[in-house]
């Protein structure tokens, strides 16, 4: 500590930390992760902005160009798929969270050996994505795949789910959906647990059940679940990435890139180290993430007015 | 509870139930369920054509003994347990001391520190890119074990600080007040009146961030190549490439580099759903 750095003012100084105990420890406890955070997140959100104007390769001298790396992006017709596709990501991510609720309503029950097939069935979210991705990736496989094979039972003939321009994504996605519809339940689960039961007899009572129930009665008080389970979903939609490297590899043809894969692609990858344009890309989804960023801080922070 | 316990059904529907529910599981778990039962065939199912019938014969320890002991996967692991080991005391440690100062201190930027850490974690991570890779390598500490424990610390100091203050914040405050009044010093009470109550938090976030560590792919691929830094997320795709249509060791990889997150989610599950849940959700 700095206080005992000039030994001929140690009495005056050490009284002004015992003085100043209550304003000063906060800042001590937090000067490591303070520092940790701007450093590797916070100071490096504004470099890809300033990165973002020039014209560089990650080695030689970067070239100040202005918005022309914006410019140029406006008429990449890669990055306009990429954008439709973080759409369609974010559209059909949510699905997690009904089907989510969905399998919570069918385990929430007593019966024998029912938390073994809770832990089955939030198994899945623990495994990383890359695994996930290898695993749809041989479900898929056009000829000897598990889908394939289920469909030629009942008669359809194989399909490249992969292979398919326009049903690539939506293969991903599905893929995606396993662990996060894994990760919904669990978060449902917990809350059908805090679920009020007096709350519930009063409405069996008054003849409320099923959807009506579940609509007016379950579902309102499963608003914190909700809330974090469509946090974590908006992210993980938004960040998709592994999935799409190991599955298809941004193909066919491109079109299962999104902004987080093209971005990689354009600054790391053999098609050349853009550096300047993979940041612009960068910084068009921080752009599209910070509007849900807001929102949730400021849900949090009614929330905490509300609090203590 | 909600729906009505199914006790209370009718028998038939007892009956259903409880046939419905392996029925389902085994549905869930069917993509997974393949790749277990081709992790134990021999190589010849696979030219021959046999993806789906029963095993020809059982090579459960020819095919893993090979991912042991005939590859780099063994080193990959490795790597792992050094990146995510660090990570884990680094960043439980920091944040046990930032949701400190957050939850029980009362100043006036308190909220906008504590919003500075929720949004950065929840920041799509590839606007940190090109900034990280550039001052890994400035470091000198691309492709090192340390280059990638170091970032990761940081970014997970966010989700953790986020969870400790939380945590921090539910705990009764005339415990600290009490040992105020007594004259215990600030970080004596951090250490010996807060700390032991977090031992529930801490064990849920070093779970929970053991999982999402040994998962990262993402700045696996960034910030190392090649067998001496890369974690084996990372490469599981270098086997793969190694033993390409080798369905029966790509499996058999696959399930030994998921095996350690899976082990520690049985093994302390309920700490890791506490962390999971924010513990917002009781």
């Amino acid at each position: 500590m700095t206080v005992t750095a000039l030994p001929d003012t140690e009495t005056p100084k050490r009284g002004w930390y015992k003085r100043n105990e209550i304003a000063v420890t906060p800042w001590l406890f937090l000067a490591p992760a303070i520092l940790f955070f701007a450093v590797y997140v916070i100071i490096p959100i504004f470099q890809s902005f300033s990165i973002s104007l020039y014209d560089w390769d990650g080695l030689g001298v970067a070239r100040f160009i202005g918005m022309e790396n914006y410019a140029e992006l406006m008429d990449d017709s890669a990055f306009e798929v990429s954008l439709w596709n973080n759409l369609k990501w974010l559209i059909f991510y949510l699905l997690a969270i009904p089907a989510g609720l969905f399998i919570a309503l069918f385990l929430n029950q007593t019966v024998t050996g029912i938390r073994i097939y809770k832990s089955l069935f939030f198994f899945p979210f623990v495994l990383s994505q890359v695994v996930v991705g290898l695993v749809f990736a041989w479900f898929y496989l056009p000829n000897e795949g598990l889908l394939s094979n289920m469909l030629r039972l009942v008669g359809l003939g194989p399909v490249n789910v992969l292979g398919d321009p326009t049903w690539a994504t939506y293969g991903i996605i599905a893929a995606g959906l396993w662990p996060q519809t894994a990760y919904c339940m669990i978060l449902y689960l917990t809350g059908l647990n805090a679920v009020d039961p007096e709350q519930v007899e009063a409405a069996r009572l008054d003849g409320a059940k099923g959807w009506k129930m579940l609509w007016y009665v379950i579902i309102p008080q499963l608003k914190p679940a909700t809330f974090i389970a469509f946090v974590v979903t908006i992210i993980g939609a938004l960040r998709s990435f592994d999935l799409i490297s190991i599955m298809t590899n941004g193909g066919p043809f491109g079109q299962t890139r999104v902004l987080s894969f093209y971005m990689f692609e354009k600054a790391l990858s053999e098609y050349g180290f853009r550096m300047g344009y993979g940041a612009a890309i960068a910084v068009v989804l921080f752009l599209i993430m910070l509007v849900f960023i807001a929102y949730f801080l400021w849900s949090m922070y009614r929330e905490e007015r509300g609090g203590r | 509870m909600f729906p009505r316990p199914i006790q209370q059904a009718s028998a038939p529907a007892q009956t259903a139930y409880k046939t419905l529910l392996p029925i389902s599981l085994i549905l869930w778990l069917l993509p997974l369920i393949a790749v277990a039962v081709f992790s134990i065939k021999p190589a010849s199912d696979f030219t021959q054509g046999n993806y789906w019938g029963m095993p020809g014969s059982f090579e459960l320890f020819n095919n893993y003994g090979q991912v042991f002991f005939n590859s780099d996967m063994p080193r990959y692991m490795l790597n792992s347990v050094l990146i995510t080991v660090p990570t884990v005391i680094g960043a439980v440690a920091l944040s046990a001391m930032a949701g400190f100062a957050l939850g029980i201190y009362k100043f006036r930027s308190n909220i906008w520190v504590f919003f500075m850490f929720v949004a950065g974690n929840f920041v799509p991570f590839q606007i940190l890119m090109v900034p990280v890779r550039d001052l890994t390598l400035d470091m000198g500490l691309y492709n090192t074990k340390t280059g990638l424990v170091l970032f990761h610390i940081a970014f997970q100091t966010g989700f953790c600080t986020l969870f400790m203050r939380n945590f921090i914040r539910a705990l009764p405050f005339p415990l600290i007040e009490a040992a105020r009044v007594e004259g215990v010093a600030e970080w004596r009470i951090f250490w010996f009146v807060v700390l032991p109550l977090m031992k529930p938090a801490l064990a849920a976030l070093a779970v929970l961030i053991f999982t999402f560590i040994w998962n990262d792919y993402f700045w696996a691929i960034v910030l190392t190549q090649g067998p001496d830094a890369q974690p084996v997320t990372a490469g599981i795709t270098s086997f793969n490439a190694q033993y390409r249509a080798a369905y029966h060791l790509m499996s058999a990889g696959s399930i030994v580099a998921a095996l350690p997150p899976v082990l520690m989610f049985f093994l302390m599950q309920k700490h890791f759903i506490a962390g999971l849940t924010l513990g917002a959700v009781k």
